[in-house]
């Protein structure tokens, strides 16, 4: 079990091969499909992020409400290849990591290549045991969105897998 | 049969329980086909990952949180006994309160939008739910209620196939279907399949077939012998828990079906995820 903290470097990406399993420990902003839409359509028509996007790293999650005392509900990682549309534009404007789960299209492959960086999968339906590594949530952007809004999530020992690495190597069985 | 009133307040109260228990305790048949699984995974990533969601479904159970972040869409197949009359309340916004109030006391999160195209506005409450009711005769309620993520549902597919598709063209359509999913539903999976009737009556009989338990075969021997050839199939597939390989993909494959027309053989595949999440009970 390799122990990685955020923000990711260049080095540490190089390090990371598919099929490792890790430990992330730093913060890493979550958005999904309706924060991804809004964010691709800012790139496109060249108007700023609300949220810095460059060297960090995203969680596809939309948690479930937190109950008293708990910094975050259950907060498993939704299917990653609905934002497949998205994603090279985000790779290109600097993002370094994902953490989903499921497959990704050869468009994010070849941008993941092209911009060095990683995706890590979280198990899907694994929530309120993935929530306990979460220790702290704040709203970064699009509050209107409810869960799908972007947050950033401050993560200790959070449990995940390589599998995709910048190399473009997946130890994903696909169909 | 006397006329029985019930009173909507119970209804709600009943839905509301149904789903707040339904998303904290996953039923004995899952977790006992996990629990298999992890003793028969070849895969030692694949028994890490059964290992996390045993110990997952431990933690949703005794801290009363999901087992999901997704808690889905609530789904209600009801039987309503003509003799029943419901007072203080029509049937169908006892209901919705229910799912309301589950969704909002339960900490369950509110996954509903208001228009699918245009709007994608969320309801906030998670209603409306789906609710199928039949008449049947009596003076009870049956409820057999799932709230289905969407991770799986939209692996899902229907096709109306011929005839002289045969049951060879029944396998094809859904080994297809789950092979073209592979890793992104969250296996290992529920498969529910609905074969007959019309284009809509084989996708909402597959989905209530994921509403059964895995432990249950369909009572007409060629179907139960049909859903353990197909589980092995699926097996033999190696997508495995989470997709990162291994020999359990699937933890069940349930069939529906129901008489259909001369010229059709229709074929729904309806996939949920490992958190196959359904409570029934009675009024």
């Amino acid at each position: 079990m390799k122990k990685i903290t955020l923000p990711l470097t260049d080095e540490t990406i190089r390090e990371l091969h598919a099929g490792d399993s890790v430990l992330i420990s730093g913060t890493v902003i979550t958005g999904r499909d309706a924060a991804h839409k809004r964010l691709y359509e800012l790139i496109q028509s060249g108007e700023p992020l609300p949220v810095n996007i460059d060297g960090e790293v995203i969680y596809y999650v939309g948690p479930a409400p937190a109950k008293p005392g708990h910094a975050v509900g259950p907060a498993g990682p939704t299917s990653s290849y609905r934002m497949d549309k998205y994603t090279p534009a985000l790779l290109d404007r600097g993002l370094k990591g994902m953490i989903g789960k499921g497959a990704r299209n050869d468009e994010v492959v070849q941008s993941m290549i092209k911009n060095g960086a990683v995706y890590f999968a979280a198990i899907g339906g694994a929530a309120a045991l993935i929530s306990r590594s979460i220790k702290k949530s704040e709203l970064l952007a699009y509050e209107d969105l409810g869960t799908e809004a972007v947050y950033r999530f401050t993560v200790e020992d959070f449990p995940a897998i390589v599998v995709i690495d910048s190399y473009g190597k997946s130890v994903l069985v696909t169909g | 049969m006397d006329i029985r009133k019930i009173q909507a307040p119970v209804v709600t109260e009943t839905v509301k329980k149904l789903f707040m228990d339904m998303n904290y305790n996953i039923g004995s048949d899952i977790l006992d086909a996990l629990n298999c699984a992890r003793e028969n995974e070849t895969s030692s990533v694949g028994r890490n990952v059964l290992d996390q969601l045993i110990e997952n479904h431990k933690i949703a159970s005794s801290e009363e949180v999901p087992i999901c972040q997704d808690t889905g869409m609530a789904v209600l197949f009801v039987e309503y006994g003509d003799h029943v009359v419901m007072d203080g309340g029509s049937f169908e916004d006892a209901v919705q309160e229910g799912v309301r109030q589950a969704y909002i006391d339960g900490y369950l999160r509110k996954s509903v939008v208001s228009d699918p195209v245009f709007d994608r506005v969320n309801t906030r409450d998670n209603t409306p739910a789906i609710i199928y009711t039949s008449i049947v005769p009596g003076d009870r309620i049956h409820i057999l209620a799932g709230c289905k993520g969407f991770g799986s549902e939209n692996m899902s597919s229907v096709k109306m196939l011929t005839p002289s598709a045969g049951v060879e063209g029944v396998k094809k359509f859904i080994l297809d279907t789950v092979k073209y999913a592979g890793p992104n539903p969250c296996p290992p999976i529920v498969v529910g399949v609905g074969i007959g009737g019309t284009f809509e009556k084989a996708a909402m009989l597959s989905k209530k077939a994921t509403l059964r338990p895995i432990n249950t075969h369909n009572p007409d021997s060629r179907y139960a012998a049909l859903e353990d050839e197909l589980l092995g199939e699926i097996n033999k597939m190696g997508f495995g828990p989470a997709g990162l390989g291994g020999c359990t993909t699937a933890l069940g494959v349930n069939i529906e079906t129901f008489p259909t027309h001369i010229a059709g053989m229709p074929v729904a595949v309806n996939i949920c995820c490992h958190a196959a999440r359904h409570k029934e009970t009675e009024i």
